[in-house]
């Protein structure tokens, strides 16, 4: 049996062969298929004309309201609706609706619903999140989510791997996100095309769960299949959190072959800022600051967790959001939401004049709660900054972490925040 | 599904993407197959949509169908009958929509460097071959599973057939 990355690993277990190469095709069953109310009608529909009636079996299926929730219109209403309907008559279990739900990338693995080792497809980009814990999770299109419905597995080419080594003691105010989009500005947007990128070094095995959630979230943005980081000690603490007490550790062979190795050393890392309109774009924060803000966004599946919201409280509690600037802080679930108000944080949050959200996707895909009109710019903690994504077509969006974000919404523009304190 | 093919070869750059091989403009209005096979390949290759024949194969360089994950810009090549298209590197979407609409997909860089505009090939799906005057070159062969989806149509056919099969 040949050497595997954890990607092959994974393939090859869920497809019940010895190993697998990169390039090989094969059917593989999953463990689990994510859908939201912007995917999951168009993939009913799809369903319905494979003559399918029953799903293969219901507890692979989670279903989740987030993108345009709650309603932002008859038609997203709508769309929910079928959602719920479905959910309904296949006797879906993990079917979350507004108030218990969130972002779903969050409640996926808070919900315990993927462990190491896992195989996941989602109707979403962002479903390679799951990385983060150790899983091989992709996203796919409505055909493919429909397929999986019905059959329970569903057709894969054996990606190669890129293995990223990130070493070094982080700097205050430097955390997960200005690695990842250093990172990506090292890799390109389409620099792991159709890859893995395998996250090792010391700098990640010192990150919790909702620090490498950021890291394997912006895979994508990269061109990335997924972004897996090994399982550790720390998995498994957050996997019994969670209620899976059977996660298992679970690293690449020694001598796997990679594609590629991409080694970064962060200990001088600045905080970092893509610029408009690509993921890629990152700059030390010095390069773009006294950049005019007219919004802040702190929150998203990239960096919606409560240790994100912990780096932004510290940063702005006791001060002010600027007067010609808007903050909107968006909890990634109840749960997170809970957290903010017990510690005090959501008050503090409201005081300096932020907007609390409701668990959202909104503002991140200019669907609703925080659209950008003609020439205004943001600063966003979310993922993806192209042209129109977010509002206007002239609108522009910077993306940071959160103690970037924070600062920046005090001053109503780009700030360092090793400058300010 | 034929397991080998004859064809001739329309070459084509790299990073052809969605926009040249099925025009956005047409993604809202046009809805029949047929008719989405009239404007393949419209904006670069004006001549493609009247002469393409049956099995013929389109040969492009790296990251064919970057862009839109427009499905249509793999249904107007299949219903104008290629029988393959063979291109150094594909994007993902591509990829996956190719397959999803049975088009089969072959990554392979040697065969562009090799073979023309016009040069007769002929692709062996079962051995994993290219073959030409200018050479044979290899491919990894299309596995049972992979024709099953090819040879049913697509992933929606090949899904309802299974649906089918396990419910006799």
């Amino acid at each position: 049996m040949s050497a595997m990355t954890i990607a092959e690993k994974i393939l090859a277990q869920h497809s019940g062969k010895e190993s697998v190469s990169p390039g090989d095709l094969l059917f593989a069953k999953v463990d689990r298929i994510l859908g939201t109310d912007v995917t999951a009608s168009l993939s009913i529909q799809v369903f319905k004309d494979m003559g399918a009636e029953k799903v293969f079996d219901p507890s692979l299926l989670v279903l989740v309201n987030d993108h345009f929730v709650p309603a932002k219109d008859i038609q997203a209403a709508q769309l929910s609706k079928n959602m719920r309907q479905f959910a309904h008559e296949q006797g879906v279990d993990a079917y979350f609706e507004v108030g218990r739900s969130g972002i779903c990338h969050s409640i996926v693995p808070d919900q315990g619903l993927v462990k190491p080792g896992d195989l996941l497809v989602g109707a979403d980009s962002h479903t390679c999140t799951y990385g983060a814990v150790g899983a091989l999770a992709t996203g796919v299109g409505s055909t493919d989510m429909a397929a999986a419905w019905a059959l329970g597995e569903l057709w894969f080419r054996v990606p190669s791997t890129i293995r990223v080594e990130v070493t070094g003691k982080l700097k205050p105010f430097v955390g997960a996100k200005d690695v990842i989009l250093h990172v990506i500005s090292k890799l390109g947007v389409d620099g792991a095309l159709y890859k893995v990128l395998e996250f090792h070094g010391d700098t990640i095995e010192a990150m919790n769960i909702d620090e490498r959630i950021t890291i394997s979230n912006m895979a994508v943005e990269a061109g990335a299949k997924s972004g897996i980081i090994p399982s550790d000690e720390i998995t498994l603490t957050y996997m019994k959190e969670v209620g899976v007490h059977d996660a298992q550790l679970l690293d690449a062979d020694p001598d796997a072959h990679y594609d590629s190795v991409l080694r970064v050393d962060v200990s001088d890392l600045k905080p970092q800022v893509a610029k408009p309109y690509l993921p890629s774009n990152a700059v030390d924060v010095d390069e773009v600051v006294g950049q005019q803000l007219e919004q802040v966004v702190i929150g998203s599946c990239t960096n919606g967790r409560v240790s994100d919201f912990e780096v932004a409280w510290r940063l702005l509690q006791g001060k002010k959001v600027h007067p010609s600037t808007r903050l909107l802080i968006i909890p990634s679930t109840r749960e997170i939401f809970q957290q903010l108000m017990a510690n005090g944080w959501a008050n503090d949050f409201v005081e300096a004049g932020a907007v609390i959200t409701p668990s959202t996707c909104g503002p991140c895909i200019g669907g609703h709660m925080g659209v950008l009109a003609e020439e205004e710019t943001g600063l966003y903690t979310t993922n993806r900054n192209f042209v129109g994504r977010n509002g206007h077509p002239t609108s522009k969006v910077f993306l940071s972490g959160p103690a970037v974000a924070a600062v920046s919404a005090i001053r109503g523009k780009i700030t360092n925040p090793e400058v300010m304190f | 599904m034929q397991t080998v093919i004859k064809g001739k070869v329309w070459k084509y750059g790299d990073d052809i993407n969605t926009d040249v091989i099925f025009p956005g403009k047409y993604t809202y209005t046009v809805n029949d197959p047929a008719e989405m096979g009239e404007h393949a390949m419209e904006d670069l290759d004006p001549d493609f949509a009247a002469n393409v024949q049956q099995n013929d194969v389109i040969l492009a360089g790296k990251n064919f169908g970057c862009g839109s994950s427009r499905e249509q810009a793999a249904v107007c090549l299949k219903v104008k009958g290629v029988g393959a298209i063979i291109a150094s590197t594909f994007s993902r979407i591509y990829f996956r929509n190719g397959v999803n609409v049975g088009m089969p997909l072959i990554t392979n860089r040697d065969a562009y460097d090799h073979f023309e505009h016009g040069d007769s090939i002929e692709i062996d799906f079962e051995k994993g071959e290219i073959r030409g005057e200018k050479g044979t070159f290899k491919f990894p062969p299309f596995n049972e599973f992979f024709f099953g989806i090819i040879d049913a149509g697509g992933l929606i056919p090949y899904t309802r057939k299974r649906i089918q099969e396990e419910n006799r």
